[in-house]
């Protein structure tokens, strides 16, 4: 990958977005790498759509303002894809990871991505259920990411997903986490 | 060794103020403050530093607090942001003209009405001339190293004068980003023990603070400020050349960007200083000859130094994030242009103000300014002075 990886997610308040951004950050400090993440700040309320960001990069990180043209787009919530452009300034060779059951097809042609442009589903909210029991889905689409993109190893992602959660909650959830992650990493399917 | 780490603004400052584990700090830890103080008092809670945490019922308060606390004698920091400042401003001139070292972090949000606590320097540029030392950071690296020089520069008995270290909200203060810590050893070692001057609890020698001078005195007394503000630029540079043997980063009076032969120049403050360096980095590629200069110590301003590095460009353009109502230009603007005033064949100046409220300071800002810069730079001619950009018509 270039130099330089910018990555924009779009998700509504209180699905842990942020937190994921956080996250992946965190992982991809290993090997030297300099990290950004930061949401785009409003009036914060659960189910209002969001954006949040990371760069990520080899050399030090200057820029300090929000990503115009992503590289990765994860979309936490599909529901925004009948309300928002998710795919506004994405750049040629950009990588789409959406939360959804359905076929990565169908949501290609929903996102009118371009040949050159990837496209990657993962059901992360039933993965989410399934594991920890409420519909967080961030954890499996940080596994997804990982996999789409190979941004970070999942051992350093899994590694941080543990110790980012291990310090709000008890070892079912952290555990719940973990295996959610993995499944993310597992399931995820290109389209 | 030290430590990397992917931390807010906040939290890097909070960090900071941890190692240097203060005496006394008084706070109103709500918002418009942002999350350093409430981070600063879970240490206090979990014993991981020995602060006198005292939580008033205002920022006047607070800064009330924090002045009684330095003049006992204690070492003594505080962290405000935005209507929180200025809730505190006739202390903040106590705290200075009674020359009590208090360390505030300032995270920079805008001022009400209409609300608003997004990224603006007008908090700042408000307090510029009220007597306290003004360090600003671009970055969460910057706002925690200039955190742990400003006791040594404030505490310094040359001076002995309030510092704040200033910070962009939002921008720096809630975005995570990867930083070094310096071990608490050298933190510790670096800002020292802390030495009283004439503290009242010194019962064996009591003293008087804020006594009333009138006529016969105030203005003597209004010098020496002045005098003592004079000697903060060595200061300042003594504490980067010790600061860099335990950090190995470099701090000046200001930032030069590939300035030495530069042309064109671009004058900003903190965090979209970085977002315009890579921007001449792309003038640069294309033979432009385009260089920044960032100021860092903005109270004591070092006019003549700015002045000498600026003189030699063909036309400079400066950026503020706050206006002066009223006044002439931006707060910025208005020091540089004193600056380059004993230079006659210095460039030609121009003012833009961007990014108030939190608006997003985006590289097409910095290339659209570089680009009147270019034609500037041909015709020697200014179509506007002052223009506000990234804004509505």
């Amino acid at each position: 990958m270039a130099d330089m990886i910018e990555i924009r997610w779009h998700g509504r308040g209180g699905q842990g977005t942020v937190t994921a951004a956080k996250v992946l950050a965190d992982a991809c400090l290993s090997s030297g790498r300099h990290v950004q993440a930061f949401p785009e700040y409003g009036p914060e309320r659960a189910g209002a759509p969001l954006r949040a960001y990371n760069r990520i990069s080899s050399k030090e990180l200057r820029m300090h303002c929000p990503v115009l043209n992503p590289q990765v787009v994860s979309i936490v919530d599909a529901t925004l894809l009948d309300s928002i452009n998710v795919a506004d300034g994405a750049t040629k060779d950009a990588i789409f990871v959406v939360n959804t059951s359905k076929d990565p097809k169908e949501i290609r042609a929903k996102l009118k991505a371009e040949a050159s442009q990837k496209v990657f589903t993962i059901d992360a909210t039933k993965i989410a259920i399934d594991c920890i029991g409420r519909a967080l889905p961030n954890a499996p689409m940080l596994g997804a990411i990982c996999k789409a993109t190979s941004i970070v190893t999942l051992d350093n992602l899994l590694e941080d997903v543990r110790k980012s959660f291990g310090k709000k909650f008890a070892q079912k959830i952290i555990d719940g986490n973990l295996e959610a992650t993995k499944r993310g990493y597992g399931e995820v399917k290109e389209g | 060794m030290a430590k990397v780490v992917a931390v807010t603004g906040n939290e890097a400052v909070a960090y900071a103020l941890k190692q240097v584990n203060p005496d006394v700090s008084a706070a109103y830890p709500i918002t418009p403050a942002t999350d350093i103080m409430q981070r600063f008092t879970s240490y206090v809670s979990n014993g991981q530093v020995k602060t006198e945490m005292v939580l008033a019922e205002s920022e006047h308060s607070a800064m009330s607090g924090c002045i009684g606390a330095s003049a006992a004698g204690g070492r003594v920091m505080t962290a405000t942001s935005s209507q929180g400042m200025a809730l505190m401003w006739e202390e903040l001139f106590i705290a200075s003209g009674s020359r009590l070292p208090i360390v505030m972090a300032l995270v920079n949000r805008a001022l009400s009405a209409p609300l608003n606590i997004h990224g603006d320097h007008s908090d700042g540029m408000g307090a510029r001339d009220c007597g306290w030392i003004q360090l600003w950071s671009e970055n969460a690296q910057e706002a925690y190293d200039n955190t742990i020089q400003a006791f040594r520069i404030a505490e310094h008995m040359d001076i002995r004068l309030p510092a704040m270290v200033c910070l962009d909200g939002f921008i720096i203060s809630h975005s995570i980003e990867r930083m070094e810590y310096i071990d608490d050893d050298a933190v510790k070692n670096f800002v020292g023990e802390f030495k009283a001057l004439n503290p009242l609890l010194d019962i064996e020698h009591p003293v008087s603070y804020g006594p009333l001078i009138l006529t016969d005195y105030y203005m003597e007394y209004r010098k020496a400020h002045a005098e003592v503000m004079s000697k903060v630029s060595k200061v300042v540079l003594d504490a980067a050349k010790e600061f860099e043997k335990i950090s190995g980063r470099k701090y000046g009076l200001f930032e030069t960007y590939r300035l030495d032969d530069a042309e064109i120049g671009l004058v900003i403050l903190n965090s979209a200083a970085g977002t315009s360096k890579d921007v001449i980095d792309s003038f640069r590629e294309k033979g432009i000859k385009a260089g920044l200069l960032k100021p860092r110590l903005f109270r004591p301003f070092p006019y003549e130094e700015i002045g000498n590095a600026l003189k030699n460009l063909k036309a400079v353009c400066v950026l503020d994030r706050a206006d002066a109502f009223g006044g002439s230009y931006g707060p910025l603007f208005i020091d540089i242009a004193a600056s380059l005033y004993p230079h006659k064949n210095g460039p030609v100046l121009m003012n833009k103000i961007y990014g108030l409220g939190g608006r997003d300071y985006l590289p097409g800002h910095a290339e659209l300014v570089l680009n009147e810069l270019v034609d500037i730079a041909k015709t020697g001619k200014v179509k506007m002075i002052k223009e506000y950009i990234g804004v509505r018509e």
